[in-house]
């Protein structure tokens, strides 16, 4: 059981070409990082799984337990296990939280079939309390007025009540301070097992200490260039991306 | 012209009216007679489509059968426990009801004949007494002359009611013609919520010619809920008049959802130092519906304060317009004043008209007034998509999101609640 990324090349609609090749396998029960410079697309590549319709795949294809997802709607594909943490969550005026993640649980059930209601705020509060975000946010409007880290713990809430079977977290550390990290990455770890696998986007070594990864990634120009451990990350940290491209470079010119 | 219309004016054997009131009413009709129809060319019907609002098609409403009284009233859902209740069918009073614990506070909660026949010298001084200046002197007229149902409010001085007090007014049949009348007195310092249905039973033609008085006296708080659910083959007109003392604070909020024309009418008029009002309105357009909505926010005193918040979401060929004038008189210094006309559009025949005007004559005015008009937000579709939300069912809550924000305005939460329940039930996917 995997989320499998096999020679993914994608541009925006009728625009330049932003994954260029990217073959990824993401297994259930394990955690994959990735890093790389700006702009090499790594938000791109979560769009695109996530179905955004600004960008069309010209090559390969993305496998969820080996069903090809890329001519499925965006909700299908939640539907169908996945979840994306945006790096840029969105604003929805006027629609409560509480609201939103319900029509999200209902979409889920059979026709005719409704959501619980106690049920349901009980699930939401539990999950609320775990990641610290005070009861007040179930009333206000989607991210509406949120600060930065407020925003992201939204989406790490969306994702523990949405039970995704595969989960990228796109830049989900950022905007947040110290304390805020080691809540969202306790509320992360706590989804953490057999049945999810989970792709972390990332610029800093410092979220990986808290959701210790199993693989780490390098994606530069829209290709995954280097795989390794979790150590991978630290010589990032200190080394910043230049060598893998002077390395890149000279294999490319050898 | 008006012959087949006013025949049926409210009787006056049974129950004596005030003389006062009758006068009015025959004056009224003589008014409704000379004044000639509104055309377009007026500027306060500009982009109007009048051809819909013929009062010659139709006839003061006839009473309905008891059975279906008795249907309408069992359908008349409102609040779990409010102040106070009343409904109204084809202008005639079904039910009628108040908290005795407001009754032995001096509230006063009647139909408004009756509060004629029994407080007649009260209602003399606010009933009506506002010059139209929004263009429907000839529909007031026909209003005035045919007057015979609605509520009366009168809060005693520093008299808080918490809860709301409601109002349903339903037509049943085609080709009738009702006149519902609200007129609430809240005198200083005092604070109350009233809530108008507008409903009608089946799909039938008819027409509504409503208005309603809201005098908040100084240091008093009105909130003043109108929902406009009539058929929608229905022509409906309703002017609303807020006249706000000292201190003295209003809110207004329609809801608009039916009627094949539908205009409303609203007038603030700030008249004591620091008055404060709130015009507040939320429109589905569909099909060929055409919301007609002129606005003045009419500063008088200085130090005064009003917003106003018009929202139209707008399906198929629908129309909207909001014609909204702010005006501050030379005296009226420290005013704040805003307007703000969003629009949603949901299919590329909609048409959505926005005249915004601006009349300054005062110093250190703050206002702004601004339209907008837009498509439903891809990023925010797509957001929604994401968490496995249809897109169908994204565009419905998207637009219920940008509608509710103008409900969320309302304080009272059960209200609010029963509101987006009618809002949900009137909005569609995609
Ligand atoms: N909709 C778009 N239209 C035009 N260019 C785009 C679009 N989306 C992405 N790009 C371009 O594609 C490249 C990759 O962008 P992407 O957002 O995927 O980078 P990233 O790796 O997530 O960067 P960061 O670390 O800054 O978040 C960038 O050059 C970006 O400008
Ligand atoms: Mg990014």
């Amino acid at each position: 059981m995997s989320l499998v990324i096999h020679n993914l090349h994608a541009r925006v609609v009728g625009g330049q070409e932003i994954l260029r090749g990217l073959n990824l396998e993401i297994e259930k029960g394990r955690v994959h990082a990735i890093m790389g410079p700006n702009g090499s697309g790594k938000s791109t590549l979560s769009k695109i799984i996530a179905g955004h319709p600004d960008y069309e795949v010209t090559g390969g294809e993305v496998l969820l337990d080996g069903v090809n997802i890329l001519g499925m709607e965006p909700d299908a594909r939640s539907r169908a296990g996945l979840f994306l943490a945006f790096q840029y969550p969105v604003e929805i005026p006027g629609v409560s939280n509480a609201n939103f993640i319900r029509a999200a649980l209902q979409a889920r059930l059979a026709a005719g079939e409704e959501l619980e209601a106690t049920e349901y705020y009980g699930d939401l509060y539990k999950e609320m309390d775990r990641l610290e975000i005070p009861r007040g946010f179930t009333a206000r409007s989607v991210n509406e007025g949120f600060s930065g880290g407020e925003k992201k713990r939204n989406e790490v809430l969306q994702m523990a009540m949405l039970k995704p079977s595969y989960a990228i977290l796109d830049e989900t550390d950022s905007g947040l301070d110290i304390d805020a990290l080691k809540i969202v990455a306790a509320g992360v770890n706590a989804q953490r097992g057999p049945n999810i696998g989970m792709l972390v986007i990332t610029h800093y070594q410092r979220l990986l200490d808290y959701i210790v990864p199993d693989v780490v990634h390098v994606l530069v120009g829209g290709r995954i260039v280097r795989t390794a451990g979790p150590e991978l990350a630290y010589e990032l940290e200190s080394k910043g991306y230049d060598w893998i491209k002077d390395e890149l470079e000279a294999a490319a010119t050898a | 012209m008006s012959d087949s219309l006013l025949q049926d004016a409210p009787s006056t054997a049974a129950h004596p009216l005030p003389d006062w009131f009758r006068k009015n009413q025959k004056a009224a009709a003589a008014r409704f007679d000379t004044l000639p129809m509104p055309t377009r060319r007026d500027e306060s019907w500009r982009f109007s489509n009048l051809k819909a609002v013929d009062p010659q098609d139709f006839a003061p409403a006839r009473p309905v059968a008891p059975e279906l009284a008795a249907a309408l009233l069992s359908r008349s859902h409102g609040l779990k426990s409010p102040a106070g209740s009343t409904v109204f069918a084809n202008d005639r009073l079904l039910a009628h009801q108040l908290s005795p614990a407001l009754a032995a506070q001096g509230v006063l909660w009647l139909p408004i004949e009756e509060a004629l026949q029994s407080h007649g010298e009260l209602l003399k001084g606010h009933l009506l007494k506002n010059t139209p200046l929004l263009g429907s002197d000839k529909f007031l007229a026909l209003h005035q002359a045919s007057l015979r149902a609605g509520s009366f409010l009168y809060v005693p001085k520093g008299v808080h009611i918490e809860a709301p007090l409601q109002t349903f007014h339903w037509v049943a049949g085609s080709g009738q013609a009702v006149f519902p009348h609200t007129l609430v007195v809240a005198e200083e310092g005092s604070s109350a919520t009233v809530v108008d249905w507008f409903k009608s039973e089946g799909e039938a033609r008819n027409l509504s010619i409503a208005a309603n008085d809201l005098v908040v006296a100084k240091d008093a708080k009105v909130h003043y809920v109108s929902v406009q659910d009539w058929s929608r083959q229905s022509v409906s007109l309703h002017s609303n008049n807020t006249n706000v003392a000292a201190g003295g604070a209003a809110l207004h909020l329609g809801l608009h959802l039916g009627g094949v024309y539908s205009r409303s009418e609203s007038v603030s008029r700030l008249e004591g130092a620091g008055a404060r009002s709130e015009m507040l309105a939320a429109t589905v357009a569909d099909g060929a519906q055409e919301f007609d909505q002129r606005t003045l926010q009419e500063h008088g005193s200085p130090d005064t304060y009003s917003d106003l918040l018009y929202k139209n979401a707008l399906y198929d060929r629908a129309k909207t317009i909001v014609s909204g004038l702010i005006r501050v008189a030379p005296h009226a210094h420290r005013t704040d004043a805003y307007q703000k006309v969003r629009n949603l559009i949901l299919s590329p025949d909609a048409e959505a008209n926005s005249l915004p005007g601006l009349e300054i004559l005062a110093d250190q005015v703050r206002c702004s007034h601004g339209a907008t008009t837009g498509e439903i937000d891809p990023d925010e579709l797509f957001y929604m998509q994401s968490r496995g939300i249809r897109s169908t069912d994204a565009y419905r809550l998207i637009t219920f999101g940008f509608l509710n924000e103008v409900l969320d305005r309302l304080p009272h939460e059960e209200l609010r609640s029963q509101l987006q329940d009618a809002l949900k039930a009137r909005l569609r996917g995609h």
